[in-house]
């Protein structure tokens, strides 16, 4: 039931020709068109069912009991009295799973439950499964922990300052769990050739996922001995590969991961977490399926959201502003687990070079440990923080030159076709044809910079800023050679084709995404398709959804496996019409002659015919990204099959008395290769713009820093969806979306990613348009509304009109970078190694 | 029922009666959820601050996480799982399809039980009224803009009118 009513012409592509990333839009039926996602009906019905819908009989109900000391040995755990209370049918401590864990090899350092040492309050350190859920809180209640505090980390200035004691045993050294610090071109020469400089440093607090479905996870051991485990996890490759690790010695083949649809994820569900784990072991102590639901305080804990990262960027530009050379810095506040921090910390440095062409490029990083939550991926991971730093600066160095920030933008485009000074290759690249969009939607070049007064007294203002994202991190997550994708296709006699593929629906439509795939292939129409994700019984391996990876990674394994499948059926219809095979035309649910359209049969028969010819019909496809240019040490991390892009225009009003403002427009254009489904992909970006302006406006995971008992914790200012403040209805403004296509050969159909991107201008861009309807700068996201106040506050003391960390050397924690990996750019003839790096084994070069 | 700390008690849900026992103090969500298998309804809090567990009593809209279920004894519960006439989606289900007002569909049945009372009361809501209707369901997927345009095409295909969303909503600008 489409929207789009108009009927295609037939088909000119025929059945032995491969589908093309730049096909033309009228050759299409199914891909671009306004379809109804495949789960639609189900989730308004409010049928689907999430991990917290699911029951077994005779489940148990478990509980967490959390760390109340931020950073503190255990000495002694005494279960006596919970163990007698009523209900209770199981207790687990730490030592019951002395196993670590972790999503990145690299970081093997979490527990399913804090073994001798917790790090945060809210470290899980015992689970009580009872009968009622009531009953396995009381009985967490009754459980008695002794701790003997340690001294507490609080922030990354702190971290810096603090070797001993560390809240890890490996990492760098202190409390430094990553450090980078990489070269690429001759940053001297940059400068040197340079007419202008700056120096500027900025902050961007950290902040959550806030998914509105709190995690929750039934796990089931059975009388076989296998282990089923239904989750609210976007990864279920990787939650399976950590059970078996921790469950050892279970085998990983008795262990079945199955991701309920996510009430929303965001990078919040993507590592595996302590929950999951215990409730997999309480069922093998119990005998019995055991649930959690977490609380909405408890996801706070959990967390793994934006990392708070202080950053300094210098960057010389010639008089007309093309950049010379950068040199980034970025100081992360990890938490107290390593989580994704590895890969967040390279992304701090890495897409710098995707949006603007910097010759000369310098990128130090360094990650800390601290007592607080875990940070980790959160829409964007990474590459969000810098974005703000650079898309800030850019505003100031225009600012400075006098130029238009949109010319001056345009100047920089990285190239299409290009290598990166970091040897990142970029394909198709729609920016320009982004900022032209917004430039002429919005009126830029009339309306900013003239301070117009609403009725109200408020100023307007306008804010320009642009982005870069991944499709699709080039590399997985632990070593291996294999298929970061893979699909499988069964078609039957009945007509029917189910879809078999490891990815999860968070909500992005990417089971949707497969049967438009295979829909279009195939000439059927889409919603008649079955599609089974997400059971690693059932189902071939996906890494996952996260890094924006599914549309392309999925949608090529689809498209694979769906032109084999093709290929079968085509020839037993070309048998059956007595027609050539490069003559079919597969369309609205028939096989048929191109030359004679009505010479032709049903898909179904066509499947019964091909079935009669060669048996069962089952194909397979999978995907591997192509391989990275880069080879020096870091540089798996910003490889991407393609990337997106975007640029968006913001206009505030804000009053110059006391620094509120309000966003009542949005202008924001979003190159995606192409849209697989015009409905959805306007959702994905309507729903960035969204969280863009939560970020900017107000959202902030910040912590109190408190005594309880003589020692000093962290605890989490605001864990509630009330004093966590996001965006209502009341706050969303008018969003006028362009949707740029700009096919890129890697997608399927020419697809990049769609919903990570565009989120990533808006904070940047608000920043950008307060400054230019009030004169003042925030130089630190979110861009509350005291800190504009303060800043105005400032300029009419005749300071600097600014909010923001202290600049220089000072501002930033004291860390000893040692010397830079030195890799030689494309265009000084390098070769993607670093030429002062020592050889290294090749297993550990990610 | 021979435990002492339950209490047996008849509800009216979808205008089907239901007879279960349950502690006093259980919320309605909690009885919707846990003893009658009626698990549309959401939650995101259980403190009365997201929405997603909004269900209708008597007509209007409730948070069914802070509404004792005794409370409901004697009046008419209105769940998500009412809202279709069979297989036959309501207005606003078959909008929200359409326009992918739905994304993750986590915050779906709050927002639908939500907008069908105003769409009782005001067969022509205004943008304005529409937001201000929805501003206590939150909701982290959409942005709020497909679930608008989805709340003005139900209300219009209400009136018998044969709208469709317009093409700027769908296919940009
Ligand atoms: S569950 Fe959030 S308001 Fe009821
Ligand atoms: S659709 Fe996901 S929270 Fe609203």
């Amino acid at each position: 039931m489409g929207l789009d009513e108009q009927k295609t012409a037939p088909s000119v592509v025929r059945a032995d020709a491969p589908w093309r990333h730049d096909a033309k839009k009228d050759e299409l039926r199914v891909i671009g068109k306004p379809i109804r996602k495949i789960d639609a009906r189900s989730k308004v019905a409010g049928l689907t069912k999430f991990a917290d819908d699911l029951k077994l009989p005779r489940m148990l109900h478990m509980k967490l009991l959390r760390s109340t000391a931020a950073h503190a040995v255990i000495k002694h755990i005494d279960v006596s009295k919970a163990k007698s209370m009523p209900g209770v049918k199981g207790v687990l401590t730490g030592q019951d799973m002395p196993i670590p864990f972790g999503i990145l090899p690299v970081s093997q350092d979490e527990h399913a439950l804090c073994l001798d040492t917790v790090r945060f309050v809210g470290d899980p350190v015992v689970a009580i499964a009872a009968m009622e859920e009531e009953q396995a809180w009381d009985a967490c209640r009754a459980v008695e922990v002794e701790y003997q505090t340690l001294q507490t980390i609080g922030s990354s200035h702190e971290a810096a300052a603090t070797d001993e004691p560390r809240l890890h045993d490996y990492g760098v050294r202190g409390n430094i769990h990553r450090l980078e610090n990489l070269e690429f071109g001759d940053l001297k020469d940059g400068f040197a050739r340079a007419d202008h400089i700056r120096e500027d440093t900025v902050f961007f607090e950290g902040n959550t996922h806030l998914p509105m479905e709190q995690h929750a996870t039934l796990a089931h051991f059975d009388k076989d001995g296998k282990l089923t485990i239904w989750s609210s996890t976007q990864t279920p490759h990787y939650l399976h590969r950590a059970l078996a690790r921790v469950l050892h010695p279970l085998p990983a083949h008795h262990i079945r991961v199955i991701a309920c649809p996510n009430g929303g994820g965001f990078g919040g569900k993507s590592d595996p977490f302590n929950h999951e784990i215990a409730a997999a072991k309480m069922s093998m102590l119990t005998g019995r399926p055991v649930k959690i639901a977490l609380t909405r305080e408890e996801v706070f804990w959990c967390h793994r959201g934006r990392h708070p990262v202080l950053m300094r960027s210098k960057m010389g530009v010639t008089k007309t502003g093309r950049i010379t050379a950068l040199d980034f810095e970025s100081y992360l506040d990890g938490g107290a687990y390593g989580s994704y921090g590895t890969a967040s910390t390279f992304y701090t440095g890495a897409l710098q070079t995707v949006t603007y062409a910097v010759e000369n490029y310098h990128f130090r990083g360094v990650r800390f440990f601290t007592c607080k939550a875990p940070c980790g991926p959160k829409r964007g991971h990474g590459t969000v923080q810098p974005r703000f730093a650079i898309e800030v600066q850019l505003d100031k160095v225009a600012c400075d030159l006098g130029l238009d920030p949109a010319e001056m933008r345009k100047q920089n485009l990285a190239p299409r076709e290009s290598l990166t000074a970091n040897f990142l290759r970029i394909g198709s690249m729609g920016l320009g044809a982004c900022i032209d969009k917004v430039v002429e939607g919005s009126g830029w070049k009339a309306r900013r910079g003239k301070q117009e007064r609403t009725k109200d007294g408020r100023i307007r203002g306008l804010g320009l800023a642009c982005s870069s994202y991944l499709s699709g991190a080039g590399l997985p997550i632990y070593w291996n050679g294999l298929p970061h994708s893979g699909v499988q296709l069964k078609l039957d006699r009945s007509g029917l084709v189910t879809v078999f593929c490891g990815s999860t629906d968070i909500g992005q439509g990417s089971d949707s995404v497969l049967s438009w795939i295979v829909g279009e292939v195939l000439g059927v129409d889409p919603l008649g398709i079955r599609v089974v994700t997400s059971d690693t019984d059932l189902t071939p391996v996906d890494l996952g959804s996260y890094s924006s990876r599914v549309t392309v990674m999925t949608g090529n394994a689809a498209m694979q496996a769906a032109e084999r499948a093709r290929d079968i059926v085509a020839r037993g219809a070309a048998e059956h019409l007595q027609v050539p095979v490069n003559r079919l035309v597969f369309a609205d649910a028939r096989v048929f002659d191109s030359e004679n359209p009505d010479k032709g049969i049903s898909f179904q028969d066509a499947v019964i015919a091909a079935e009669a010819r060669c048996g069962t019909i089952g194909t397979v496809g999978s995907y591997t990204p192509p391989k990275t240019a880069a080879k020096f040490r870091g540089g798996g991390v910003g490889p991407s099959p393609s990337y997106s892009y975007s640029a968006c225009v913001v206009e505030v009003e804000v009053d110059p008395d006391t620094g509120i403002y309000r966003v009542p427009k949005v202008w924001m254009a979003h190159d995606i290769g192409r849209a697989l489904n015009a409905a959805v992909a306007m959702g994905q970006i309507e729903g960035s713009v969204y969280m863009g302006l939560g970020e900017a406006m107000m959202e902030e995971m910040a912590y109190r820093d408190r005594s309880h008992k003589g020692h000093r914790v962290f605890v989490h200012k605001i864990p509630s969806l009330l004093e966590y403040k996001s965006p209502s209805t009341m706050e969303m403004p008018e969003v006028v979306t362009y949707v740029v296509e700009d096919p890129d050969k890697n997608g399927p159909f020419g697809a990049k990613e769609v919903g990570q991107g565009p989120l990533l201008p808006i904070m940047p861009a608000v920043a950008n348009a307060v400054f230019d309807a009030v004169g003042v700068r925030v130089d630190e996201n979110p861009i509350s509304f005291e800190k504009v106040f303060a800043a105005l506050l400032a300029k009419k003391e005749g300071k600097d009109a600014r909010f923001g960390p202290s600049l220089g050397k000072d501002g930033v924690p004291q860390v000893d970078f040692g010397d830079s990996l030195k890799v030689k750019t494309p265009w000084q003839g390098g070769d993607g190694t670093a030429w002062n790096e020592p050889k290294r084994d090749k297993k550990a070069a990610k | 029922m021979s435990d002492p700390d339950k209490v047996l008690a008849t509800f009216v849900v979808n205008g089907e009666p239901h007879q279960c026992a349950f502690a006093p103090h259980k919320t309605l969500l909690e009885v919707l959820r846990e003893e009658l298998d009626l698990c549309g309804t959401k939650h995101g809090c259980e403190l009365g601050e997201c929405g997603a567990c909004t269900v209708q009593v008597d007509d209007v809209p409730v948070l069914s996480c802070l509404y004792l279920a005794l409370d409901a004894v004697g009046k008419q519960v209105r769940t998500v799982e009412g809202l279709a006439n069979g297989p036959t989606l309501h207005p606003l289900q078959d909008a929200f399809a359409d326009l992918g007002a739905a994304q993750c569909g986590y915050c779906t049945p709050g927002v639908l039980m939500t907008a069908e009372a105003l769409l009782r009361d005001n067969r022509c809501p205004s943008r304005d009224e529409v937001k201000q209707c929805l501003a206590g369901n939150l909701c982290r997927c959409t942005g709020y803009l497909k679930i608008f345009e989805a709340v003005e095409l139900a209300a219009a295909r209400m009136r018998g009118e044969d709208k469709q969303p317009s093409k700027e909503s769908i296919y940009g600008s």
